[in-house]
């Protein structure tokens, strides 16, 4: 199994964001700036990997009529494991983060991971799986909300690169100016992998 | 009927009830472990927080624990607030009360007010908001809390900041203005009904 090549299919060809477009409420939802991206980024991938790891060594014992729901036991478990660690040691990212956490059970990529890779592989290949598919959604949250935080705040990690009283596009920070952010981004990045595969051919 | 050829297991109603009742019962033990070994940090995160809002709204040099000598007074609507003296020698240097309006734009705004003595404003410190960013968040900026510094509520007309007549609102954002003015509004009024008691 060649790593390498794993982690340029979760960041590039089966990328979770621009190219699966699987997990959109988190991806909308949090990205008004890059910590936030990040934060959300890391804990979807803990929450990822730990939920490939248990259904990946569990998926001999799951009946097949209830694996969707054995799935979601298991990752609203981690979900609000991870919710929990991050109140009591990462308050202040806690607090950024707010209503999203829960809602990672909810996040397409999981379950979706879960259904088509951890329920039939074995248990190395799943974490690294997690891991992969995990990094490919944190950058990409990281990248939209560096967007969003440079042009609607004129920031980026908290520090301001214009003037305290300059107007900025406030609009990207809003929840339509995400839309618009990621439709250019999914552009950009479409347009990137086109040329890239042209010059391969 | 292929379909379940392919589970490792038969799905029959003993195994279903069975595997699922197992996972949700360690899910359960698991989550359970995590909540115990979390709880105490994040009561402690949040004791943290409060202390650190009191020790920005309030003078430095009082020698009691406020929030040990915590009171509560409840305002109009039933609510009580949490009132957070700080004392020196025994003798009143300044009260702390943490006060929120639902007149915001979206959920609760929380402050902390501080009061000197002479119920004139000290300083205040944003703890929970979340009004729309780049508008109704900058109620959380230096240069609009400024306006409320050494303000006396005792004189100003029916004892209310008005957005428009003592404090300037923000641009753009007059609903997260006049939410802010409320809390603050309200904190005054419970400090004097706390006062007269």
């Amino acid at each position: 199994m060649n790593i390498l090549r794993e982690f340029k299919r979760g960041i590039i060809q089966e990328n979770a964001v621009f190219v699966l477009l699987l997990g959109m409420c988190p991806t909308l939802g949090v990205t008004t700036s890059a910590f936030n991206g990040l934060g959300m980024g890391i804990a979807t991938t803990a929450v990822l990997i730990c939920s490939n790891l248990v259904i990946s060594m569990l998926k001999s014992v799951i009946p097949q009529k209830v694996r969707i729901p054995v799935f979601i036991v298991v990752i609203a478990s981690f979900v609000t494991m991870v919710e929990l660690l991050m109140e009591a040691y990462l308050p202040d990212l806690f607090k950024a983060l707010g209503i999203f956490i829960p809602l990672i059970v909810v996040n397409c990529i999981i379950l979706g991971r879960a259904e088509v890779f951890a329920s039939k592989r074995g248990v190395l290949p799943s974490m690294l799986d997690g891991l992969v598919m995990g990094t490919g959604f944190t950058i990409a949250l990281f990248v939209l909300g560096s967007v969003r935080e440079i042009l609607g705040n004129g920031a980026i990690f908290n520090q301001k690169f214009v003037a305290e009283d300059a107007s900025t596009i406030i609009f990207f920070i809003l929840p339509p100016g995400a839309f618009v952010a990621l439709g250019y981004l999914v552009a950009i990045f479409n347009r990137m992998k086109r040329e890239r595969s042209e010059t391969d051919n | 009927m292929v379909e379940e050829k392919k589970g490792p297991i038969s799905s029959n109603f003993f195994t279903m009830v069975f595997v699922l009742t197992i996972v949700a019962v360690l899910s359960a033990l698991a989550l359970g472990l995590t909540y115990v070994t979390t709880k105490d940090r994040i009561r402690l995160n949040s004791q943290l927080e409060t202390q650190r809002a009191i020790r920005k709204v309030l003078p430095s040099n009082y020698d009691n624990d406020p929030t040990r000598d915590r009171y509560t007074v409840s305002d109009e609507e039933g609510e009580a607030l949490s009132c957070f003296p700080a004392r020196r020698d025994g003798k009143l240097v300044g009260t702390a009360i943490k006060t929120y309006s639902d007149e915001g734009f979206n959920e609760r705004i929380e402050l902390m007010v501080g009061f000197d003595p002479d119920q004139r404003i000290i300083d205040i410190y944003v703890c929970e908001q979340s009004e729309t960013p780049g508008l109704g968040n900058k109620i959380g900026q230096a240069s609009f809390i400024e306006q409320f510094r050494n303000i006396s509520l005792q004189q100003v007309p029916g004892f209310e900041l008005v957005v428009g007549r003592e404090i300037d609102g923000i641009t753009a954002a007059t609903i997260s203005s006049r939410a802010f003015c409320d809390a603050v509004n309200r904190a005054y009024r419970v400090l004097s009904r706390g006062r007269k008691r």
